[in-house]
């Protein structure tokens, strides 16, 4: 029984009065992706249907050496993570309707916010979003919020993932919004600072960028705050073990992507996004917020805080209209830091960047492959120029039971020949060796 | 409790005028409705406000509501005070909780005010 409760007939009398076919209502979809037919024979049973679905899931290749990145990345995840995560009393994605009766709940929540806090060197954060991309779009309301301005300027060395999510969500908003064009892989500061002005509401930058290069943007901050615009800078948490933190370059906004916190990879998530500030800009922060606090009898307990900014009360004047936090994510992010403690999160970082210094030496000793941008200061990812098609190379390499890497002409022009490659703790010397052998094979 | 000699309006502030100032505030009948007040977002000085544009928000432990300004004008003055004492709102809305002061420019829009009796007419009828 279909749950639309209308009939087919009734349907179609709703829709001449108002003149349109079925067809008509899914025009915003592009043909192409609308679906056509799941084929699906009638009458098979769960047996032979289970069967079905199980090849066709094999078809996906799971077990490929991994040196794709692009902000999603192949970190190890203690067993413990989901032996915790799973336990009955913490498996909602949501924190409850009446949530002061879930101390342990919001005390993770809390927990979670101190982590991050300490981990970009803010001083507030919220008990995050959807993901990178979302909460990059909220640092930038949040930036149009606080300032009352609402130009925008993004450099295209950020995730180009999260420039389409912005793109889309701003396409019908008042909000004018300046691409600038990398400057051999880093931030165009030239042209960043030829477009800051006092309509400026926010310079958005990402370290290290799409492209692995890292940065440091204190100077760029300074700028901003000159001009009264705020500094919003997305990051790669991971990195954060050894990098100079958003916090200490005076960053306004830090948002990223938390997959790297002991989620799986998964396409479509559910991930984590994070997002911190300064205490004074909490009151325009969007998102759940859980406070520490005392009971009658002076006894510590948690609450939801400052909720007057959500939409429950503030209704269509409210922060965001994202209520929903990825609370069971965040318990993943808490638990994989909490077990790696503030040393063990600097040696998963050192190893990836050691590691991917190392199979830069390897690759680049290739004579075919050259590296794309004069500097070398990349964390754990970089660019190769191939001398032929980068997708073809890859799609070669899949053979071979690499993925090698992100075919950077998806997003940017003139790049058809470049890949980018990142490297994680999780890769062996052994396997970066096969890795530049295959590549040498297939060039 | 109503006070003689002030304006107000439906949204429940009182104006009080002296010349080309207006000071305004919201009334007794409207914190007692928002209940214990935590937070006021103050408009900013120099603000040039239309009559019944936003100055600014209120929240309490259960509400937040934006503040409409009465009258058109600028922004002379706001108060302070209630960036760390907002609960002068609830305990005096009158005298020391009052919110901003405006200089009235434009034609004089306080015929579309109420009296203090008639407030009192206004918030029988609610």
């Amino acid at each position: 029984m279909p749950f639309i409760a209308n009939t087919e007939q009734q349907q179609n009398e709703m829709l001449n009065q108002i003149g349109l076919s079925r067809d008509d209502l899914f025009a915003d979809i592009p043909p192409e992706l609308r679906c056509r037919s799941f084929d699906l024979p009638r009458g098979v049973s769960e047996q032979v249907v289970r069967q079905r679905l199980l090849e066709m899931a094999h078809k996906n290749s799971t077990e490929l050496t991994c040196f794709l990145g692009g902000g999603f990345y192949d970190h190890f995840i203690p067993a413990a993570v989901d032996s915790l995560v799973s336990r009955s009393e913490f498996y909602t994605a949501y924190t409850p309707y009446q949530p002061e009766l879930s101390q342990g709940t919001l005390q993770a929540i809390y927990e979670y916010q101190t982590m991050i806090c300490r981990l970009t060197g803010m001083e507030v954060s919220n008990a995050s979003l959807y993901d990178g991309g979302t909460a990059l779009y909220e640092a930038m309301t949040m930036a149009i919020r606080i300032t009352g301005r609402n130009k925008i300027i993004i450099d295209d060395s950020v995730n180009p993932i999260y420039r389409v999510m912005i793109d889309s969500y701003t396409r019908n908003l008042n909000i004018e919004l300046r691409q600038t064009c990398n400057d051999d892989g880093l931030a165009n500061r030239e042209e960043i600072l030829q477009n800051i002005d006092n309509e400026t509401a926010a310079v958005i930058l990402q370290n290290p960028n799409f492209f692995g290069c890292m940065d440091d943007f204190s100077d760029l901050a300074a700028a901003a705050h000159e001009k009264g615009a705020l500094l919003i800078c997305s990051c790669y948490p991971i990195s954060l073990g050894i990098l100079k933190t958003p916090g200490e370059m005076e960053a306004d906004i830090v948002t990223g992507e938390g997959q790297s916190l002991g989620l799986p990879l998964s396409f479509g998530g559910p991930y984590l996004g994070f997002m911190a500030t300064r205490k004074k800009y909490i009151r325009k922060m969007p998102g759940r917020i859980v406070g520490q606090t005392t009971d009658t009898k002076n006894r510590r307990g948690f609450v939801l805080t400052l909720q007057a900014r959500e939409q429950h009360i503030r209704r269509d004047k409210a922060t965001s209209n994202i209520c929903t936090n990825e609370s069971l994510c965040a318990l993943r992010a808490l638990i994989y830091l909490s077990l790696l403690g503030p040393k063990g999160l600097q040696q998963v970082a050192q190893r990836c960047a050691d590691k991917a210094s190392y199979a830069y030496k390897r690759l680049t000793a290739l004579p075919a492959v050259k590296p794309r941008f004069h500097q070398k200061w990349f964390f754990n990812e970089f660019v190769l120029d191939l001398p032929c098609e980068a997708a073809d190379v890859i799609a070669k390499l899949i053979e071979k039971g690499f993925a090698a890497g992100f075919p950077l002409s998806r997003y940017y022009k003139g790049m058809e020949n470049s890949i980018l490659v990142a490297v994680t703790e999780k890769r062996t010397k052994q396997e970066i060796g096969m890795l530049a052998e295959s590549l040498e094979a297939v060039l | 409790m109503i006070k003689e000699g002030l304006l107000y309006t439906k949204e429940h502030e009182w104006v009080g005028i002296d010349g080309e100032t207006a000071v305004i505030g919201i009334t007794d009948y409207a914190q007692e409705q928002l209940g214990e007040i935590t937070f006021i977002e103050p408009p900013a000085v120099g603000q040039k406000v239309k009559a019944n544009g936003e100055i600014g928000s209120i929240e309490s432990s259960k509400s937040a509501s934006d503040i409409y300004s009465p009258l058109a004008g600028e922004i002379i003055d706001v108060n302070t005070e209630l960036e760390t004492q907002p609960e002068l709102l609830n305990t005096d809305c009158y005298e020391a909780g009052w919110y901003c002061k405006l200089r009235v420019t434009g034609a004089n829009g306080t015929e579309d005010l109420m009296d203090a009796r008639e407030y009192d007419e206004y918030l029988k009828g609610l």
